[in-house]
Formats: C-alpha cells, sequence, structure tokens
C-alpha cells in the first residue's frame, strides 16, 4: 500500500506523468499529428521536457537554495580546516554537494581556500564535486531516470571527486599554485562574525536564487532540450547506436572525450542524456557524457589555469577525465542492476 | 585611511560604493574610497562573495550590502 502511494506520487509528481499524457493528447487529438511522425516525437519531447524542466528546477532550486543557505563558502572553509587526511577530502566533496556554486565563482573559492591554509587536494575534492553533484539535479536524475540511477550518480561523483583531490595531495601539489597568490602573504583575512539569518531571510535568499539560477540557465535548458528533441524524433537509431552503442568498444571514450570541452549547465545536459538513453545507449556512456560536459569545460579550465601552474591543471584535468571513463565502462558492465 | 569596495559591477556592488560615500561624508573624515573592480584582484583579497568592504587592509564586510549606519561603525573603528 505504502509502495503504491510513493510510486503514485514518485510518477506523478517526478516524472510528471499527467503532463506527458496532456502533451501526447494535445498533439495527438487536437493537432492530429502522425503518431509515428518524427514531427510528433519531437515536439512532444520537446514541450514535455521544457515544461516539466521549468516546473522542476523551480521548485527544487528553491528547497535546495534553503538548505544552501546555511553552508557559505566561509563556513565550508572553516568546517574543513578542522580534518585532516583523506577525511578532508570526503568532507569537501560532501560540501561540494550544499554549497552554492557557479563556475564563475571557483577563482575566488579556490584563493580563498588556499590562503587559509587548506591543502589544494581538498580545494579540488571540493571543485570536482561542486557542479557535478548538485542537490536540485540530483533529483531532476531521479526524474528522468531512476532513483537508483541517480543514487549511483551522487557516489560516482563524491568517489571522483575524493580519488582526485587525494592524488594530488599524494603527489604533493601544493607547490604549483600561481605565484600571485602565494606571493601575496597579506592574508589579511580575519573572520567576520556571521550573522544568523532567520527564515525570512532565508525564504528571500532562496527566491533571489530561483530567479537568477533560471534567467542564467533557461537558455542551456532551451538548447538542451531542442538536441534532445532531434536526438529523438530525427537521428536515425542506427547512427546513434553504431557510434554510441554497446557493441562499439569506444562509445564511452567518444561520449567522454566530446563533453569535456561543451560549457553547459547539468539541467541543460539532462534531456540530451534522457533522448540518448531512449534510443538505447548504455547508462554508462550516458553518465560518462553528462558528467564530462558538468564537471570540465573550456571556459572553466582556462579559468583554473589562471590561478595554477600547469602540471597541476594537467593533473587535475587528467584525473577527472581518468575518473569519468573508468565509470563509464563499469556502469554499462554492471547497468543490469540499475535497469 | 585607505577604504576599498570590491565588486564586479553589480547593483549591489555599487549600491555599497554608494553607501560608503554617504558614510564618509558625514562623518567627516579623510579616506580615499577605491572602487576595485578586476576579478583577480577582488579574488586575491581573500573575498569569496562579493560586494566587499576593506578598510586599512582588513575585511569588514563581505557578501551582503551594509547600510550608511553600518560603515559608518565599520570607520568609525578605525579612526579610535
Amino acid at each position: 500500500m505504502l509502495i503504491e502511494i510513493l510510486s503514485w506520487l514518485n510518477n506523478q509528481l517526478l516524472r510528471m506523468d499527467w503532463l506527458r499524457e496532456s502533451v501526447d493528447w494535445f498533439f495527438k487529438d487536437v493537432m492530429k499529428f502522425d503518431e509515428l511522425s518524427w514531427l510528433y516525437k519531437s515536439f512532444t519531447f520537446f514541450f514535455y521536457d521544457v515544461i516539466k524542466i521549468f516546473i522542476l528546477l523551480s521548485v527544487l532550486i528553491f528547497f535546495a537554495s534553503y538548505i544552501q543557505s546555511y553552508f557559505t563558502p566561509e563556513r565550508t572553509r572553516r568546517i574543513l580546516s578542522k580534518f585532516k587526511g583523506i577525511w578532508a577530502n570526503i568532507i569537501g566533496a560532501l560540501l561540494g554537494t550544499v554549497t552554492p556554486f557557479c563556475s564563475c565563482s571557483s577563482i575566488p573559492i579556490f584563493i580563498g581556500f588556499t590562503k587559509a591554509g587548506l591543502p589544494v587536494g581538498v580545494t579540488f575534492s571540493f571543485l570536482i564535486s561542486s557542479p557535478l553533484v548538485d542537490l536540485a539535479s540530483v533529483i531532476l536524475l531521479a526524474s528522468i531516470f531512476s532513483w537508483q540511477i541517480a543514487l549511483a550518480y551522487v557516489v560516482v561523483g563524491l568517489v571522483i571527486a575524493v580519488v582526485g583531490g587525494t592524488l594530488i595531495s599524494v603527489l604533493k601539489m601544493d607547490k604549483y599554485v600561481a605565484d600571485f597568490i602565494l606571493a601575496d602573504q597579506s592574508n589579511n583575512f580575519n573572520e567576520i562574525k556571521e550573522e544568523k539569518l532567520s527564515k525570512k531571510d532565508r525564504v528571500k535568499y532562496s527566491f533571489e536564487q530561483v530567479k537568477e539560477i533560471i534567467t542564467r540557465v533557461w537558455i542551456y535548458v532551451l538548447i538542451g532540450v531542442g538536441i534532445g528533441a532531434l536526438i529523438h524524433g530525427v537521428i536515425p537509431q542506427q547512427w546513434i547506436e553504431t557510434i554510441l552503442g554497446e557493441n562499439n568498444p569506444f562509445s564511452v571514450l567518444i561520449a567522454t572525450l566530446v563533453g569535456i570541452p561543451m560549457y553547459a549547465d547539468i539541467f541543460g545536459t539532462l534531456p540530451i542524456a534522457e533522448a540518448l538513453v531512449l534510443k538505447g545507449v548504455g547508462i554508462g556512456t550516458v553518465l560518462a557524457f553528462m558528467m564530462a560536459v558538468t564537471a570540465l569545460s573550456l571556459p572553466s579550465i582556462i579559468m583554473i589555469k589562471k590561478v595554477v601552474k600547469t602540471k597541476l591543471l594537467v593533473t587535475f584535468v587528467g584525473v577527472v577525465v581518468v575518473g569519468i571513463i573508468i565509470m563509464g565502462y563499469l556502469f554499462n558492465a554492471f547497468s543490469y542492476l540499475f535497469i | 585611511m585607505i577604504i576599498k569596495v570590491l565588486g564586479s559591477g553589480c547593483k549591489n556592488c555599487k549600491k555599497l560604493l554608494e553607501n560608503v560615500k554617504e558614510g564618509v561624508k558625514e562623518l567627516n573624515v579623510k579616506a580615499e574610497i577605491e572602487y576595485i573592480t578586476d576579478m583577480m584582484e577582488i579574488a586575491n583579497s581573500g573575498i569569496m562573495r562579493t560586494p566587499g568592504l576593506i578598510i586599512n587592509g582588513k575585511i569588514v564586510s563581505y557578501g551582503k550590502v551594509p547600510s550608511t549606519e553600518e560603515v559608518k561603525t565599520f570607520i568609525l573603528d578605525f579612526v579610535k
């Protein structure tokens, strides 16, 4: 009984079956589209996904921001300074999931953490997990695929962040930080007592975050859903299968390498992932693509290049890429556990 | 004294600059106000959230816009 209620809630609220049925009905019975035509497939995919993602996004960002308002970067730094060794990496990766983050703030955070004396490896655990695993995106992932896959994604993302950061620590990379950060030892940072936010402040902050994030990502969502709709309706199944299908041993490698330079929000990547899964692409291949897009991008690499030396940059990119590729092949091999 | 307002030109940063100018005028203190918009310089000051306020090399506020009254109490701390 309880399971039935939960699965009904999941189907109606998260997967929004009611919306799918309405969109299907509109194009089939009102617009008289042929159910087998590419137009019908593309249009229903596009409208269902756009409406669903924007509803979910607004609600999810609101609640995620409310939780995040308890974890400012300053507080994260304070918490992290209390941990040592691998525990610092683990806590860093976990805090990365709840600290408000946009790739534009990675430089201030990198410098702020480094100057406070945090090991570079710990900072990287945080910087890897922050864009990769995000409260709102995990629930969106569950809504498009399943809870098992969302959970597996979180675990894998955290493992890559912890292992990546630990490797950077083990390889003693702390000296490969840009000279101007090391040179300026003024360290004028003094802890300011953070004032407690009231419930009202947090609600206001959460509303502002919804507005800010939606205005920032809406274009990526539209582009993402547009590409997803084209893949779903127009591109022949066979092409996709040949390039990204399970029979191509290089599928994960291709998906990762294509995803790295792309700059997109995880919310824009999800609809593409959804369309690829519907076309029969392995779940590991799809997750590798998503992770490559969100964890690394040309703009973010160029930005990080400004604060670290080449050796550290190459290590960082290398560790993340290898981690994603291994994860992709493992997921494909064990996908029967999730579907 | 040297007062630095740090921000990448956002609305809140300009508001803070106004408040600082207003506060300095009301207190009638001698102060040099600098408005810093360079991303790298902001980051290197140790501030992780803008707008930030630095007086005589000391960070006194970040991530919010202090009112003119609050700015005045910050300044008075350094006048003493």
